[in-house]
């Protein structure tokens, strides 16, 4: 059943349940972080409004910079003002930014330590009809490999806006992903948000779960769907809404792999290196359980609907169902 | 301000004992690059002690002018001149390169605070400086006395990153910015110009809408005034476009690429610190 403590959407399983855009949340939490401190700004390599960075730039045009499809500027550039006192926020398409400016990102922002925001738009093969040159499915490898760095990847919308407006106040570095589709919004402005702190928002109606999905982005959704499917065939579900990667709540995963014994983890990114890599790492260190793994498999994406793509490329409702039988079985 | 003759030989005198301090400390490192740190201590003395508005016992004054080396690897000279400027003791400059040192290989920040930034991989530093003085600009508008400097070297003219950063400095005529080009004509695996020709390079600069000037960058009261002439420029970012001799200061070393990239051992360190301290044999050294 839904976490009551989490105040998730009532509507979260709802046919018209409100479908918004995540890049729309942080649009929207980068103006009040504007705001409320005026020593953010924005650099942007001409996909503002793509981005929704067109919102901060209309209420503040003096603290925006149009970069022009520049990304290797657009991170250094960034450090620069950063290292002057400024809380920069950059933003592109993932696949250019982190994609194509990591060794900046490396050097000049992680290796420098400064507050820079990396917003990596369109991640994922949720990207759709633009192809596999446009769908960034290794971003969060190359991100939380970085020393210093932070990495989110919110669910909805709404948790984006609240994590653009808490990153704003720390000074790490940081990157975060969102997705360009219209996502079914999950949580509500009461839902709880904090760096580094991984949510439960589904769990077994008695006692102990036989498994837990560990969920990271827009597949929360689909991860809840799948937990609410095996209610009602009696296998008890905890999913685990992973939105920070780095730091990973070690905590929370330590809390479910003991009291489930079996994870799956789900997320819209190669397996390789991904969030679910993270999970494995520090589980096979401090309490190996079987684990499925529910991302890209060593492959790159395609022009087609979002729903095509997540059915194609294995992240479909019935691929995490599989996942949750299979790994069922692997348990002692 | 126009310096003195006694100024000059002063500082010329200075940017003599940089030059032996980085051969010194190339030595102890055994590894390290030579040719662009001695071409370039001219143009370093110049900066801190004369040009930069800054303060070596508060590094982080807010006031400051701000310098961003570019090219990270001539680290031994921004070292070397911080040392003798009073920032750190000049007896710390022989941990360069050895594990736990605060000078490491090429400059990071974290071990050395008082760096404005990190940097080695090249092609990075123009654009950081860039937002610096977008930031200088936004908080003190275009009429800032602040100075934002970046030392750049030609080389790293291969990096599409630098170009980025030179359009977007034209774009937003940011006056407040002022690039030295540290025109030595070598890179790591020959002449600049037959490795990736920059020529006409004033041209460029030119046309993405620099104020430019072209300088001997190891001729100290020519790089004095070319920093001041680039405080009177108002509508534009300016670059010093600095001819450099490379290994500068050391017959054996000048204008051969086969010392970008590598450190003397014993006997052409003693040979090289003899040559400086004798002034090139026009006195007697105290050493001898």
């Amino acid at each position: 059943m839904i976490s009551s403590s989490q105040k998730l959407n009532p509507k979260i399983f709802d046919k018209d349940v409100a479908q918004v855009p995540v890049r729309r949340g942080f649009g929207e939490g980068l103006l009040v972080a504007g705001e409320a401190d005026d020593r953010v700004v924005g650099l942007c390599a001409d996909l503002t409004e793509s981005t929704q960075m067109h919102l901060f730039k209309e209420k503040f045009p003096n603290r925006f910079i149009e970069m022009g499809v520049a990304e290797q500027n657009l991170v250094t550039t960034a450090s620069g003002m950063a290292s002057m006192g400024k809380i920069p926020f950059v933003s592109s398409y993932a696949m250019f930014s982190p994609g194509r400016n990591w060794e900046q990102i490396r050097t000049t922002i992680a290796y420098n330590d400064v507050p820079v925001k990396i917003i990596g738009s369109h991640a994922g093969v949720s990207v759709g009809p633009d192809g596999g040159t446009h769908q960034a499915i290794e971003d969060i490898a190359l991100m939380r490999v970085l020393p210093n760095m932070i990495v989110i990847s919110p669910c909805d919308s709404i948790e984006a806006k609240k994590a653009t407006m808490a990153v704003a106040q720390t000074k790490k570095p940081t990157y975060i992903r969102l997705i360009r589709d219209k996502t079914p919004v999950i949580t509500t402005e009461n839902t709880p948000f904090e760096i580094g702190k991984a949510q439960i928002y589904f769990e077994p109606i008695t006692g102990k779960p036989d498994v837990a999905i560990i969920a990271t982005g827009a597949l929360v959704h689909r991860a809840l769907m799948v937990a609410r499917e095996l209610e009602k065939e009696k296998i008890g579900v905890t999913v685990v809404n992973l939105s920070t990667i780095k730091p990973l709540d070690e905590k929370m995963i330590l809390e479910v792999a003991k009291s489930a014994s079996a994870i799956v983890t789900v997320e819209e990114h190669q397996i390789a290196g991904g969030m679910g890599s993270a999970v494995a790492e520090f589980l096979a260190s401090n309490f190996p359980v079987p684990i499925e793994f529910i991302g890209v498999d060593d492959k790159f994406g395609q022009s087609g609907t979002p729903d095509e793509l997540l059915e194609h490329y294995g992240m479909g409702v019935s691929h995490i169902k599989t996942a949750v039988l299979k790994v069922l079985k692997r348990k002692k | 301000m126009i310096l003195t003759e006694s100024k000059i030989r002063e500082l010329e005198l200075k940017a003599n004992q940089i030059r032996q301090s980085i051969i010194e400390m190339l030595l102890s490192a055994g590894s390290g690059h030579t040719a662009g740190p001695l071409g370039m201590a001219d143009v370093f003395t110049t900066l801190y002690f004369h040009t930069l508005k800054h303060n070596p016992k508060q590094p982080n004054w807010p006031e400051r002018d701000r310098l961003v080396l570019s090219n990270g690897h001539i680290a031994p000279v921004l070292y070397a001149t911080m040392a003798h400027a009073g920032y750190f003791p000049v007896s710390e400059l022989k941990t360069l390169r050895k594990f736990g040192t605060r000078l490491q290989g090429h400059p990071h920040r974290e071990y050395l605070p008082m760096l404005e930034t990190s940097s080695g991989p090249l092609g990075a530093g123009l654009s950081q400086a860039v937002g610096m003085a977008l930031a200088d600009r936004m908080d003190n508008g275009k009429d800032t006395q602040k100075r934002i400097y970046c030392l750049t070297s030609d080389g790293e003219h291969d990096e599409g990153n630098t170009w980025e950063a030179i359009m977007l400095a034209g774009k937003e005529k940011l006056n407040n910015l002022v690039s030295v080009v540290d025109r030595n004509n070598i890179q790591i695996d020959g002449y600049t110009e037959d490795i990736m020709p920059l020529e006409p390079l004033a041209n460029k600069y030119i046309t993405f809408n620099w104020h430019v000037i072209e300088i001997d960058g190891n001729n100290i009261a020519e790089i004095a005034l070319a920093f001041d002439e680039a405080k009177t420029i108002f509508e534009k970012p300016t670059v010093i476009i600095a001819h450099t001799i490379p290994g500068r200061g050391v017959a054996e070393f000048e204008r051969k690429y086969e010392w970008h990239g590598k450190a003397p051992n014993r006997e052409e360190a003693e040979m090289a610190l003899k040559e400086l301290r004798t002034l090139g044999g026009k006195i007697k050294s105290e050493h001898e």
